[in-house]
């Protein structure tokens, strides 16, 4: 009896023991999902902040966590991805120090005001990332927020020596193999089996978010002469950009590449209304009185004595009526009229022929950054309630990205573009339409399965709190294109996920 | 816009739930090992659960008996669409029995029972990818049942009494697919009652045409748990004033179904008996899981279930091989209670095929040793949630799911 009781409970033993239920093809089997001709054992992914999974105007770990090459890397997981690397911020702040003092600033979280109502402010509190802390190892995510199409080729980007001067960048100097390193070098050393390109963005971006306030460097082939704001000659992205793509797919490599969208897509160039004044009748016509002489006959003067095209003068008309008006603004690509005004037959004296000097409204097709929300309609003086910004003193060129600087840009956007979807005919290449997909979230938006993701600031889903770099949904539903552009290309089946698992805006109280 | 993002944070807060199909028929190893048939057999004091009419029938003076399950359930997900996965690693359920019978004259017997005829222990991984529905839950209900039996003649009896219901459950899940406080961790909710007690009643009769061929009946009534005086813990939320979640009070009220079996039992060849239960559980009580938070700036959650009812047919079989050794087999087989569309994550039920066995040793005249074992088997299944909202909008969670449960049980029975 004895021996029946044991074989008995010995029998029940092996059943619960080797109960774990089996599905008839495991999702974590391997050839369940396929990476086609693409070998995707080691990724790199090289880019600027978008790749490193800079959010809320700053790079802080759970951003980083949320990366779309992150993401994709654990999708990649599943069709003999390797292991990825990046190289983590020390807290959730986001700010970076200098040998202990702070060089950027926090991230924004969303926080409810006095007034009850909620909106970005900075996160208080003393970061703890220290460029100076020097991290020895290699890492596959070589995102580095700020770099320039030719910085990835610039040696040195990574000299921690050199970010007070603005020669180096600061998130390049904590991972930067050497002082010399290119951060193009630092990525091909790792032999990537496959990897992502995604740069260029700032190459117009920062013209663009400074309102046009850099110069376009369209014609200066020598890139060490432009400003941080400026436009890079497209011949200059042509050159670095099929030198990075030679570079990457040096070792056979398959890979990735990812156009740039147009500024006009995000929120921080739509939130802003360009008739932002609301003004009563009375006040409409105190200003228009105000800018009756200005109208009638320094205008129509000017143009007579042909300083000014006619053109010009009925741009540089300003009309104030009763409900929403346009600002008033100072543009640089105007004819700048102050000396001419000081001086006969306008004799005008010095600050209102300043005021005057580049003066226009703001047109319907400018652009207004979201910065400029905190400026506009308030009075800089308190001793003069009548100096109101918009209204009496005019809105400065840097919040305004005016049409004629708005042309600039997309010339230079389609010239970069055309190159890369050239470039990725040529090599093989994948290559993702990130400029017509990022339209389509601007203009009606993508649906998913808990709502429709939108630009809409804060509440759209898609952009963070900077209005410019994409929130976790955002960089989710950027991993879901590209991944789709690699298994069509490379006949790869890599899942994609499900972008409504992914959050957006974090809310928090200082 | 405040009033949109609490929305956005929070609408979609709440599926609390408990366990579909959470009935566990682990009510004895004797009956277990035969497909847990039993409202026809007379066996021993197991009949306080099964049949407590049968009880004048049994040949003992006293009769005690006391068992335990071990329940190893396993459930495993999967989502080809993402390559989400997950198994859970939930604890051993331990289900437990305790009845006794008294004859106190030919005519008539008393009983009591301790058993636990509903619960669930599931455990995800947490932060699985359907953690807004359920990271992890534990169900506990117990029944004490004292009972009375008068035989009217050999082929007539009837049997009941009261029931006295203490239950427990506490359960864990994410609020919903996004919320992190600052750092990222997942921002979730506890919900804990215990203590909560309800009466309800049995009711049952045996009928013997001949002495071989026995009919049983019996009706449980469904009982009501009201949970009054819950807590719910929040857990990572952030410092906000949209996010207005802090620990509160709750009250939920969760049904535990009627039940009504009905079968036979033959004797044959000496030795052998075969028997066949049909139990009907009337789950279509059990609309949906609403929780009402005490703090009115948290919404109250609804959670539809909407099961139907559903019958489970069993049959078994003993031989009594030697007079030391008893032997049993069975098979059952359990329709799931949960619609389609309505398959939620806690206890994905599908119709299960259930295989039994088990034995029992006689030591003596008095003691007994009763070991029986139960392995269900779920077919692999793709189902879904389709009730889980967020910002109004329903959003499926989705996928494969595979279940089993292996279940050894041991038990003892003293007779006089």
């Amino acid at each position: 009896m004895k021996n029946i009781l044991k074989y008995t409970f010995a029998l029940l033993a092996i059943g619960f023991v080797s109960c774990e239920p089996e599905f008839d093809s495991p999702v974590t089997d391997d050839g369940f999902y396929s990476s086609g001709t693409a070998n995707l054992s080691k990724y790199v992914s090289v880019g600027n902040s978008l790749t490193a999974g800079y959010a809320d105007g700053a790079l802080y770990i759970t951003g980083q966590k949320n990366s779309y090459p992150n993401i994709m890397a654990q999708q990649f997981a599943f069709a003999g991805g390797g292991e990825f690397y990046q190289p983590l911020m020390s807290d959730n702040l986001g700010g970076l120090l200098l040998s202990g003092n702070q060089i950027t600033e926090n991230r924004f979280v969303l926080a409810v005001g006095p007034n009850g109502n909620p909106g970005p402010v900075r996160l208080a509190g003393t970061p703890t990332t220290d460029i100076t802390n020097h991290l020895p190892s290699t890492y596959n995510n070589m995102g580095v927020p700020g770099a320039k199409s030719f910085h990835l080729v610039a040696p040195g980007y990574g000299n921690v020596a050199g970010v007070p001067t603005g020669a180096a960048n600061p998130y390049f100097a904590r991972f930067a193999s050497s002082e010399s390193a290119t951060v193009l070098g630092d990525a091909v050393a790792q032999n990537p089996t496959f990897f992502s390109l995604w740069i260029g963005n700032n190459d117009i971006l920062s013209y663009a978010t400074s309102g046009g306030s850099g110069v376009d460097q369209t014609g200066n082939f020598d890139p060490s002469t432009y400003g941080s704001n400026d436009i890079t000659d497209p011949n200059v992205f042509a050159l670095v950009y099929s030198q990075q793509v030679d570079a990457l797919t040096g070792n056979s490599a398959k890979g990735v590449l990812i156009n740039i969208p147009e500024v006009t897509s995000i929120p921080y160039f739509t939130t802003v209304p360009t008739n932002a004044i609301p003004l009563d009748a009375a006040t409409a016509g105190a200003l228009n009185a105000q800018f009756g002489a200005y109208n009638t006959q320094i205008l129509p003067g000017l143009a007579g004595m042909g300083v000014i095209s006619p053109e010009e003068a009925a741009l540089r008309m300003i009309n104030f009526s009763a409900g929403q008006n346009f600002p008033i603004m100072t543009d640089d690509d105007l004819t700048d009229i102050t000396a001419i005004l000081q001086g006969p037959p306008f004799s005008l004296p010095a600050p209102l022929a300043i005021l005057l000097g580049q003066l226009r409204q703001v047109k319907s097709d400018d652009l207004i950054v979201l910065t400029a929300s905190s400026v506009l309609g308030t009075t800089p003086d308190p001793n003069n309630p009548q100096g109101v910004i918009g209204v009496s003193i005019p809105l400065s060129d840097q919040y305004v990205l005016a049409v004629s600087e708005q042309a600039r840009i997309t010339a230079a956007s389609t010239a970069y573009n055309a190159t890369i979807e050239a470039l990725a005919g040529a090599k093989g290449l994948a290559y993702v339409d990130a400029k017509t997909a990022l339209a389509r979230v601007a203009n009606g938006g993508i649906p998913y399965d808990g709502g429709v993701l939108t630009s809409q600031f804060v509440t759209g889903g898609a952009f963070s709190l900077d209005g410019v770099h994409p929130t976790p949904r955002g960089y989710a539903y950027t991993a879901n294109l590209i991944i789709k552009a690699i298994n069509e290309t490379y006949d790869a089946t890599i899942p994609m996920v499900h972008i409504g698992n992914y959050g957006t805006v974090t809310v928090t109280n200082n | 816009m405040k009033k949109v993002l609490v929305l956005a944070v929070f609408a979609l807060a709440s599926a609390v739930t408990y366990a579909g199909g959470y009935r566990v028929s682990l009510q004895g190893n004797k009956s277990l090992a035969m497909g847990h048939t039993g409202v026809a057999v007379i066996n021993s004091s197991e009949l306080v659960f099964f049949n407590p009419a049968g009880l004048v029938y049994l040949d003992d003076k006293f009769n005690v008996t006391a068992g335990m399950h071990g329940v190893f359930s396993n459930i495993a997900y999967q989502d080809t669409e993402t390559g989400a996965n997950a198994q859970t690693d939930s604890p051993m359920g331990t289900p437990f029995y305790l009845y006794a019978s008294y004859k106190a004259t030919d005519w008539m017997a008393f009983g009591l029972g301790v058993y636990t005829p509903y619960g669930s222990s599931v455990e995800y991984e947490k932060d699985w990818a359907g953690s807004h529905l359920v990271n992890n839950i534990d169900l506990k209900a117990i029944y004490i049942q004292p009972t009375v039996s008068f035989k009217i003649n050999d082929k007539l009896s009837f049997g009941g009494g009261p029931i006295y219901v203490t239950g427990s459950v506490n359960f864990n899940r994410n609020l919903n697919r996004t919320l992190t406080d600052l750092e990222g961790n997942r921002a979730n909710v506890t919900i804990d009652a215990t203590g909560v007690t309800s009466w309800g009643w049995v009711a049952s009769t045996m009928f013997n045409p001949t002495d071989k061929l026995h009919i049983g009946a019996t009706y449980r009534s469904e009982i009501m748990l009201d949970a009054e005086e819950g807590d719910a813990t929040f857990e990572n939320i952030p410092n906000s004033p949209l996010t207005p979640f802090e620990n509160t009070g709750i009250k939920a009220s969760m049904p535990l179904p009627a039940e009504l079996t009905v079968g036979m039992s033959y004797d044959f060849c000496e030795s052998w008996t075969v028997a066949f239960d049909f139990n009907r559980t009337f789950w279509d009580v059990y609309e949906s899981l609403d929780i009402d938070f005490v703090n009115e700036d948290i919404p109250d959650s609804k959670n539809a279930r909407n099961y139907k009812n559903a019958s489970i047919y069993r049959f078994g079989m003993q031989y009594d091989a030697t007079k030391m050794f008893t032997l049993r087999a069975g098979y059952y087989f359990d329709e799931s209670p949960v619609r389609e569309g309505y398959f939620a994550p806690e206890t994905p039920r599908n119709d299960s095929n259930n295989f039994t066995a088990g034995l029992t040793v006689n030591l003596g005249e008095h003691l007994q040793i009763d070991a029986s074992f139960l392995y269900s088997h779920f077919k692999e299944i793709d189902a879904s949630y389709n009730y889980y909202f967020e910002n109004g909008v329903a959003v499926p969670f989705s996928g494969t799911y595979k279940t089993n449960a292996f279940v050894p049980g041991l038990g003892l029975t003293y007779k006089l």
